[in-house]
């Protein structure tokens, strides 16, 4: 085991896949020379030359749908999205042509590519740079959707989404980059479709992923203080959802909180209730809360960004209102 | 008339060579002229509800896939639009296989999940008919993007209509594709149209090839596309250069379609007067090559009628074939929405 960044964890995942098949390569705005707007692609460029780390010129809808065309007739395009902000503007391209083309193809045309980048607020970066599109990108049949929220996990998954045959929409943070975690020295790999009980406890579960699997763990290590026990369940793939771990884990603690980035409406979290209350309505000792970014543009101003975002506090006290002690 | 300079022959009267290989003419004449009743049978069919949701023909615009996908390798790629039962069948889509797709029957050539709008076929790398405008642009280049990354010499072909010249994805597909030397070759049907929108009123630019001036070392050429020669000669060299010297070309070859944008709409009247059709009509790809070879003594009156008879069996017989073909079965409907495989 080593102690590395999430950034690393990221950089080798790339590093590893690119070393073991060369069909991998990866593009994006500043990939290359640049090392990586994050420094996530530090060194690949020097490693593994110009035809394998490709710096694009500013054009998120060109370059995503080069990704997607070359992988149609057999490469393995990595596309890096500097934040997925900037990827509104290649929409198109995972949704009309990524996601759909192995269907409208009549299974003829698969389109193995990854599409990776920052998702989220970061700190003061204001309306335009701080948004969260999970649940934007689950809503798409033909797609999966991954966010990890440690190294671990964000190596593991990388490597699985860069080797599925599928378009795989793979959401780092900002945030996250810098923060540590243990890392097997060995390759390893995490399925996708898989969610991971980060921490196990009996009272209650929080459902989570990306970046709010830390904020879930800080709230379940402050409420194991005042004997509250939590199931933290990390989603890691969004879609397709491991609806399963879901159950097991709110069958057991018969309490839920769905604790998630972006807005409410329509959001990640809508959806994890749906599912709790079509399977779990008889073991339900309270209604499930959502925990989750106001239903505001991402402000600017400090104080006015720190209570429009989801936090440790708003989700103690949602826990606190499930287990009818608030 | 204002429209006559700007029409498919730039005011130039249609000038078919017939010095050709008359074996070849027989050739590009048979070609263009199966889907020329192709789409004829398309529209009744249509009519008859046979076909479903949007529609788009063809006809008056045959000799633009006969001339250009006829001289590729089984190896390269065709990638276009929502207008796209032509090139499918000149690339070789057999016309049951396209004419089933259209029908929604399990025997198409997208198992009936893509209809008249995506046909795909990877037997002759036919990587789609794409339907949101632009779209499909940056795809080609991707495609030109990995055959230069594998190191192969083959080429991607990418028709666009009109409208396309002036959507943001256009634009970025040329820079890359220029910027870093990709061999395809983009094709610009020019119908003169955008659906009802006359290029004149959408482009400020007459001359559409000459968006290719803005990417260095992209060639931008006007091409006749009434007559299939012209579009074949002005081709061949844009592939070759595509092929050993791995250079895009921008082709805007001018052309019209004789029947409206599509099922939905009046051929003539609303935006386009009935005189501008009949002037287009009068220069039309099929029926041109076919009175110059007669003219030519290279095409006895007898043989287009076989021609015509063959054609028109061969057209009933897709029609029959999809007609017979069923629907996919309910349980098709949860299939290839993803593969279960890694590699």
């Amino acid at each position: 085991m080593s102690i590395i960044t999430y950034r690393e964890a990221l950089n080798q995942a790339l590093r590893e896949e690119m070393s073991r098949d060369d069909r991998v390569y990866l593009m994006g705005e500043e990939v290359g020379v640049y090392n990586g707007a994050y420094k996530v692609s530090k060194g690949l460029l020097e490693e593994f030359g110009e035809n394998r780390v490709v710096d694009s010129p500013i054009a998120e809808l060109g370059f995503a749908g080069i990704g997607v065309g070359s992988a149609m007739v057999g490469l393995r395009p990595v596309i890096e999205f500097m934040t997925w902000n900037f990827a509104l503007l290649a929409i198109d391209q995972v949704v009309n042509s990524a996601a759909k083309m192995l269907y409208m193809s009549g299974g003829q045309y698969n389109v193995p590519i990854v599409f990776r980048g920052p998702n989220g607020a970061a700190l003061q970066l204001g309306a335009q740079h701080s948004q969260a599109f999970e649940s934007w990108l689950a809503h798409i049949p033909g797609i999966k959707v991954c966010s990890p929220g440690t190294p671990y996990d964000a190596k593991g998954l990388l490597k699985s989404a860069i080797r599925d045959d599928n378009p795989v929409v793979f959401l780092e943070g900002e945030m996250l980059y810098n923060t540590k975690g243990e890392v097997p020295d060995g390759e390893y790999l995490i399925p996708l479709g898989k969610a991971d009980l980060k921490r196990a406890g009996s009272d209650c579960t929080i459902v989570t992923s990306g970046k709010m699997v830390l904020v879930a763990m800080q709230v379940a290590d402050q409420l194991a203080k005042d004997g509250i026990h939590l199931d933290v369940l990390d989603l890691l793939t969004i879609r397709p959802m491991d609806v399963e771990a879901i159950y097991a884990s709110v069958r057991k603690t018969q309490r839920a909180v769905v604790l998630e980035e972006g807005w409410e409406i329509c959001g990640i979290g809508a959806q994890v209730v749906d599912f709790i209350q079509r399977e779990c309505f008889d073991h339900l000792d309270a209604p499930v809360l959502r925990v989750h970014q106001a239903d505001v543009p991402m402000p600017y101003a400090k104080g006015l960004e720190k209570i429009a975002k989801p936090d440790a506090a708003k989700t103690i006290a949602a826990v606190k209102q499930v287990m009818y002690r608030a | 008339m204002a429209s006559k300079k700007k029409t498919a022959a730039k005011g130039t009267p249609c000038t078919v060579r017939t010095a050709g290989d008359p074996a070849l003419d027989r050739e590009l004449l048979h070609s263009m002229l199966l889907q020329r009743r192709f789409e004829e049978k398309t529209g009744e069919a249509y009519a008859l509800g046979k076909i479903g949701g949007f529609c788009h023909l063809y006809i008056g615009q045959e000799a633009v896939s006969t001339g250009i996908i006829g001289q590729l390798r089984p190896d390269d790629y065709v990638i276009g639009t929502y207008r796209d039962h032509g090139q499918a069948l000149v690339r070789g889509i057999t016309p049951r296989a396209v004419m089933a797709e259209l029908f929604g029957r399990i025997d198409g050539c997208s198992r009936g999940k893509g209809g008249s709008m995506h046909l795909f076929d990877r037997n002759t790398n036919f990587l789609g008919g794409h339907g949101i405008v632009g779209s499909h642009v940056p795809l080609a280049a991707g495609v030109g993007f990995a055959i230069k990354y594998r190191g192969g010499d083959q080429v991607c072909i990418c028709f666009m209509g009109d409208s396309v010249v002036n959507i943001g994805a256009f634009h970025e597909a040329l820079n890359m594709a220029a910027l870093w030397k990709l061999p395809v070759l983009f094709v610009i049907e020019n119908n003169r149209y955008g659906m009802g929108t006359s290029v004149e009123r959408a482009a400020a630019v007459d001359d559409l090839s000459k968006r290719a001036d803005g990417y260095t070392g992209m060639d931008g050429i006007v091409i006749d596309g009434m007559d299939v020669h012209a579009v074949r000669d002005a081709a061949c060299k844009a592939i070759e250069r595509a092929r050993t010297e791995s250079r895009p070309s921008l082709l805007e070859v001018r052309t019209y379609r004789f029947r409206g944008h599509s099922m939905s709409d009046a051929v003539s009247g609303t935006y386009r007067s009935k005189d501008e059709l009949d002037e287009y009509q009068s220069y039309d790809p099929v029926f041109s090559l076919r009175d110059a070879m007669v003219v030519a003594g290279t095409l006895m009156v007898p043989e287009w009628e076989a021609m015509e008879k063959e054609v028109a069996a061969i057209v009933q017989d897709a029609w029959d074939f999809a007609d017979a073909s069923p629907e996919p079965p309910a349980a098709a409907l949860y299939e290839d929405v993803l593969v279960d495989t890694t590699s």
